[in-house]
């Protein structure tokens, strides 16, 4: 029988209303329920609540957290916190500071000539042909807890030749029944460079690395023939030798690089170079392990602060604070201001302070920030959206938080992120490029200086990013290397400076410097032909109407035509590849805080077109270029600053770039979080020095999150009203008859 | 029947043959191998060698439909097309491109999705056939003329508003419900009476008023005239006889998308943050990992056939007048 027969076949009108009010009761069931024990809007498990959890979001689910592939954003959220390299930034010192990690000390470097001849601590970078990393690691750090550890009486490997049924019933290596541990050794960390080259990992600086390393290059290709061999087998990387990698002794591993790379120290700071127990390795590559996403992809494996005890990307990813975590205490240093801030409270207190982190997934969002008000989640960054009701601006356009965040004790956390976003002018195109004889490119020239004078950048900051973004005056952000403040930093191609402030060349320069172009008013000199900038873009990118519409308006003032050729992300990036774009709008997070790493993006031998690299603009300029070889290898001094000012002016002047912005990073914190600071993208294990104040939590998420009940009362009762008349007059057409008691027509209710 | 249902079977297999196809073709005439291989190794540092060991470690640098290097029937059997989609018809959905076993995420996706989609289905079938009932049996009346009103504003409503204003009523203003989220077992419940509640108000303006013009046809009919005749209430005659004859065109709508439940609501889902398969597809077309693609796409139209099926052998339970052969 149907159910709404079932529904209607009793009859009665007290039942009916009894039936209709059902779902209103068992939402207050719910509600009711739900109260007893916590807030009815608590989305968190009830035996969370009161512990020490700090509760964070992520919005992307990890592709990668095997340390050997992982290398975007949102990885290194959980990963950082897992495995840890041998060095590590400073948690407060700015600029970044290198520190050791598990290392007992930061790595010792010597240099050698091709004859073997040791170069002393500062070598002429042309004599050196090889330079040593040599590594010691403390004594006693031990590894989280894992079953791969686990060994039966003989000593053996307990968890090995598992069958499909024993791993039916478990979810992750920690509901194996016996979990143990081992001492980190020096092999670990060789173990895992190896991986680099495996054939099925993929690592994405395998590449880059075999530059220095070219011991890499021969081990993959040693091991993509024996893959051939037994693709499926584990391949024990401990039966092949990596030339330039060695375990000195238990606690010591040497590197050997070709030629000199001093930025090689940042890089042993990332998950790349973290360690990797062979054992471990083994355990994933047992037969049925991929099956249920046993693998080191998904379940990574190391010596730092928190181990991953749940991973449902689609859903939440739980740290668990490591039990075997060696003894590591907070920093008693920072820069200048941080004592005033509190961040020197819990000077030499061990870490970390936090048991568990949580990390619940979120799309969208508006949730998000419902929450983040709510006090379900700890943090929060600012999306467009809530930016006026978490932000005010003051006329000087000085930024602070609103009253309405301020009274709930949100602070408000902000920095210059190590990136810049630009538009690149395409250095191969024969209307903007540098090709051609040196008239015509002289022309070009000038025709790209007017462009990036007329594309006000603080306009676009202020209209488009909430002014949320520094205008770029060259590649290097603020707070690494190589940035100057002041009237010396200025790019004197499009500011002049006065009354103390960098201030934009005027639209007449600009026109003026159209016209030298050879485009008066923006028509060929010589054909009259009009003048037209195509602007090559994905649609979500700056093909976006609003951003359009300022760029065609800008162009306009300066008699330019103004021409958006949208596509998919994938097509841009052909014409990129392939140098068929004109103007494009490009960014770049920098890896590490070496200017190396931002300048390089207009080294010649870069360029994308013929060696794919990073150069989106084919800008070559033999000057710069030699400067930038002379500059990778210099330490940080005067003489590396004159390098990268001289850098700088030729880039200005050539203008290959739109210097756009370096985006500043606005986050909210709830004041019960003690300790946080924005690590800008560069210092990303920091959530082992981050502290809670639980009973303040508990008490503002009581306070805020009261519910109001009167709505389902009222609901209930709005049902009556209506549904008592709909059943009254039900039962008088049920009772009516065809006709009126005087016979003259249809009775009351009648049908007609 | 069964000469009926293999029949189907039968259609089922270049209906199959078809979608996979052309899935297959319009998924790389918007991304070559060569981009799906550097979206998975990440731009930065992703050189063409690297491009290159990823397209033939994943079987990517294969051509498409006839392999030249290859002799007899390897020329064809060697190719992308046959070696990225017919394993589908064994149900060997393989990897994801990020190395994820796809079966095990469609497994673990399911349960949220059909969370949700099923209670919200029965529901909404319940409230709609019983409010387009009721407007019916008040015909004509200011009821039913402000019933309809109120059905076509709903109607005219975008879903997000209901998502986004529920979540702002209920769960931010009352603070009833968690704004978002998910939890197994009995605690799913917090979590999912606000997105069932918003599913289920959705779609009651056009699931009522299709309904109610489904029994306004139905009401004329000469046999509704002979039951009241024979003196059976309005009640009887609405629920017992007009609903069983209108169910042909119910179900026609209705059976075919129950096997479609198992694949979630991409809205619904993303708003509330539940970890189900609507937004699978969407996500892998966005990542650009054809393994995912073509197995949410085969499954979605192996769903859809199943769905027919369904319908039609439906029909024979509430019409006996139909006979499958």
């Amino acid at each position: 029988m149907p159910v709404p027969v079932i529904l209607f076949h009793i009859p009665g009108a007290l039942r009916c209303l009894a039936r209709a009010l059902f779902p209103f009761a068992g939402v207050a069931a719910v509600v009711l329920l739900g109260a007893c024990t916590q807030q009815p809007n608590d989305p968190y498990p009830v035996a969370e609540a009161g512990r020490n959890i700090l509760y964070g979001v992520f919005s992307e689910r990890p592709k990668h957290l095997d340390p050997v592939q992982s290398f975007s954003e949102d990885e290194a959220t959980f990963l950082y916190q897992i495995v840890e390299p041998p060095l590590q930034y400073h948690y407060l010192k700015r600029p970044y500071e290198l520190e050791p990690g598990v290392a007992a000390s930061l790595p010792r470097v010597r240099y050698f000539d091709a004859a073997g001849v040791e170069l002393g601590d500062k070598p002429d970078p042309g004599q050196v042909a090889r330079s040593v990393f040599e590594i010691t690691l403390r004594a006693g750090v031990r590894f989280q807890p894992h079953p791969a550890f686990a060994r039966d009486a003989q000593g053996a490997p307990r968890y090995l030749n598992m069958s499909a049924q024993d791993l039916a019933h478990l979810r992750g290596p920690l509901d194996f029944a016996e979990l143990d541990s081992r001492e980190l050794v020096a092999a670990d960390y060789v173990y895992q460079i190896k991986r680099l080259a495996h054939p099925r990992l993929h690592s994405p600086i395998l590449e880059l690395m075999a530059e220095y390393l070219p011991g890499l290059k021969t081990l993959h290709e040693t091991l993509a023939q024996e893959n051939k061999k037994r693709p499926a087998a584990w391949l024990d990387l401990d039966d092949f030798p990596l030339e330039g990698v060695e375990v000195v002794d238990r606690y010591t591993y040497r590197i050997t690089l070709q030629g000199i790379y001093p930025q090689f120290r940042y890089w042993l700071t990332m998950p790349f170079f973290s360690a990797m127990p062979r054992e471990v390795d083994r355990f994933f590559a047992q037969p049925g392990m991929a099956e249920k996403n046993f693998t080191l992809d998904y379940w990574p494996v190391g010596t730092g602060p928190y181990m991953l005890a749940e991973n449902d990307p689609n859903a939440r990813m739980v740290l668990r604070k490591n039990p075997n975590f060696r003894h590591d205490t907070y920093p008693c240093e920072g820069e200048e201001g941080d004592r005033e801030r509190g961040l020197l409270a819990d000077c030499g207190k061990v870490l970390p302070f936090i048991d568990e982190i949580v990390f619940t997934r979120e799309r969208e969002d508006i949730p998000r920030w419902n929450k983040f008000l709510q006090g379900y989640y700890d943090a929060s960054g600012i999306s467009s959206d809530n930016f006026d009701q978490a932000v005010s601006m003051g006329g000087g356009g000085e930024v602070s938080l609103s009253d309405e965040m301020a009274a709930r004790g949100i602070r408000l956390l902000t920095s210059v992120s190590p990136s810049v976003f630009y538009m690149g002018f395409n250095m191969l195109d024969p209307v903007v490029g540098d090709v051609g004889d040196a008239a015509a490119r002289e022309r070009a020239r000038k025709l790209r200086q007017a462009i990036s004078i007329v594309l006000d950048m603080e306009e676009f900051i202020s209209i488009f990013l909430n002014g949320r973004g520094i205008p770029a005056m060259h590649p290097v952000p603020p707070g690494i290397f190589g940035a100057r403040e002041g009237e010396v930093g200025i790019n004197p191609v499009v500011y002049t400076w006065r009354d103390g402030r960098a201030q934009r060349r005027s639209l007449d320069e600009a026109k003026r410097l159209l016209a030298e172009a050879g485009w008066p008013n923006g028509r060929n000199a010589q054909s009259g032909e009009a003048l037209v900038i195509h602007l090559d873009t994905t649609s979500s990118g700056l093909g976006d109407k609003a951003r359009s519409d300022w760029m065609t308006k800008k162009f306009r003032a300066l008699g330019v035509q103004f021409e958006v050729r949208a596509t998919d992300w994938n097509r841009f990036q052909d014409k990129i590849l392939r140098g068929s774009a004109q103007f494009f709008f490009f960014g770049w997070n920098a890896d590490y805080p070496d200017p190396e790493n931002l300048l390089f993006l207009l080294y010649g031998p870069q360029g994308k077109v013929g060696a794919q690299g990073q150069n989106a603009s084919n800008y070559h300029n033999d000057a710069y270029d030699r400067l930038f070889e002379q500059m990778k290898v210099m330490p940080d001094g005067p003489a590396r600053q004159a390098v990268i000012d001289r850098m700088v002016a030729i880039v200005q002047n050539d203008a290959p770039w739109v210097f756009g912005f370096h985006p500043l990073a606005y986050s909210l914190q709830h004041g019960w979080i003690q300790n946080r600071k924005p690590g800008g993208d560069i210092m990303r294990n920091g959530l082992k020095y981050q502290r809670l104040d639980i009973d303040a939590r508990e008490a503002a998420r009581r306070q805020w999150n009261q519910p109001v009940l009167w709505p389902l009362v009222l609901a209930g009762m709005a049902l009556i009203i209506f549904i008592l008349p709909a059943v009254r007059s039900w039962q008088r057409r049920e009772r009516a008859t065809a006709r009126s008691a005087t016979g003259l027509g249809p009775g009351p209710g009648g049908m007609a | 029947m069964f000469a009926y249902l293999l029949r189907r079977l039968g259609y089922a297999i270049p209906i199959l043959l078809g979608v996979n196809l052309l899935t297959f073709l319009l998924f790389f005439v918007v991304n070559s191998p060569d981009d799906m291989a550097r979206m998975q190794l990440g731009a930065k540092y992703a050189g063409p060698e690297a491009v290159e060991r990823w397209k033939v470690e994943r079987g990517y640098d294969k051509p498409m439909f006839v392999n030249a290097a290859q002799s007899g029937g390897a020329q064809f059997t060697d190719t992308l097309f046959v070696t990225k989609s017919l394993s589908m018809f064994t149900f060997e959905f393989g990897r994801a491109d990020d190395g994820r076993d796809i079966a095990q995420e469609i497994r673990a996706r399911m349960g949220p999705s059909l969370a949700i989609a099923l209670p919200g289905f029965l529901l909404s079938l319940v409230v709609t056939i019983t409010l387009a009932l009721l407007l019916v049996f008040f015909r004509a009346t200011a009821l039913d003329f402000w019933g309809v009103v109120l059905c076509v504003v709903m109607m005219s409503i975008s879903s997000m508003f209901y998502i986004i204003g529920g979540q702002w009523l209920v769960a931010k203003v009352w603070r009833l419900v968690p704004v978002s989220g998910y939890a197994g077992g009995i605690d799913a419940m917090r979590f999912l009476v606000l997105p069932v509640l918003i599913s289920v108000v959705g779609g009651l303006g056009a699931g009522t008023r299709w309904y109610r013009t489904i029994f306004l046809e139905e009401i004329s009919r000469d046999y509704v005239r002979t039951a009241r005749a024979k003196g059976l209430s309005e009640l009887a005659v609405l629920f017992r006889h007009v609903l069983k004859n209108a169910l042909i065109p119910i179900l026609t709508g209705v059976v075919v998308v129950i096997p479609a439940l198992f694949m979630g609501s991409l809205l619904i889902e993303s708003f509330f943050a539940v970890p189900g398969l609507g937004s699978y597809t969407i996500e892998a077309i966005r990542a650009q990992d054809f393994a995912v693609v073509r197995a949410m796409v085969f499954i979605g139209s192996m769903l859809y056939i199943v769905g027919l099926v369904l319908t039609d052998i439906s029909y024979t339970l509430v019409d006996p007048r139909v006979r499958l052969g």
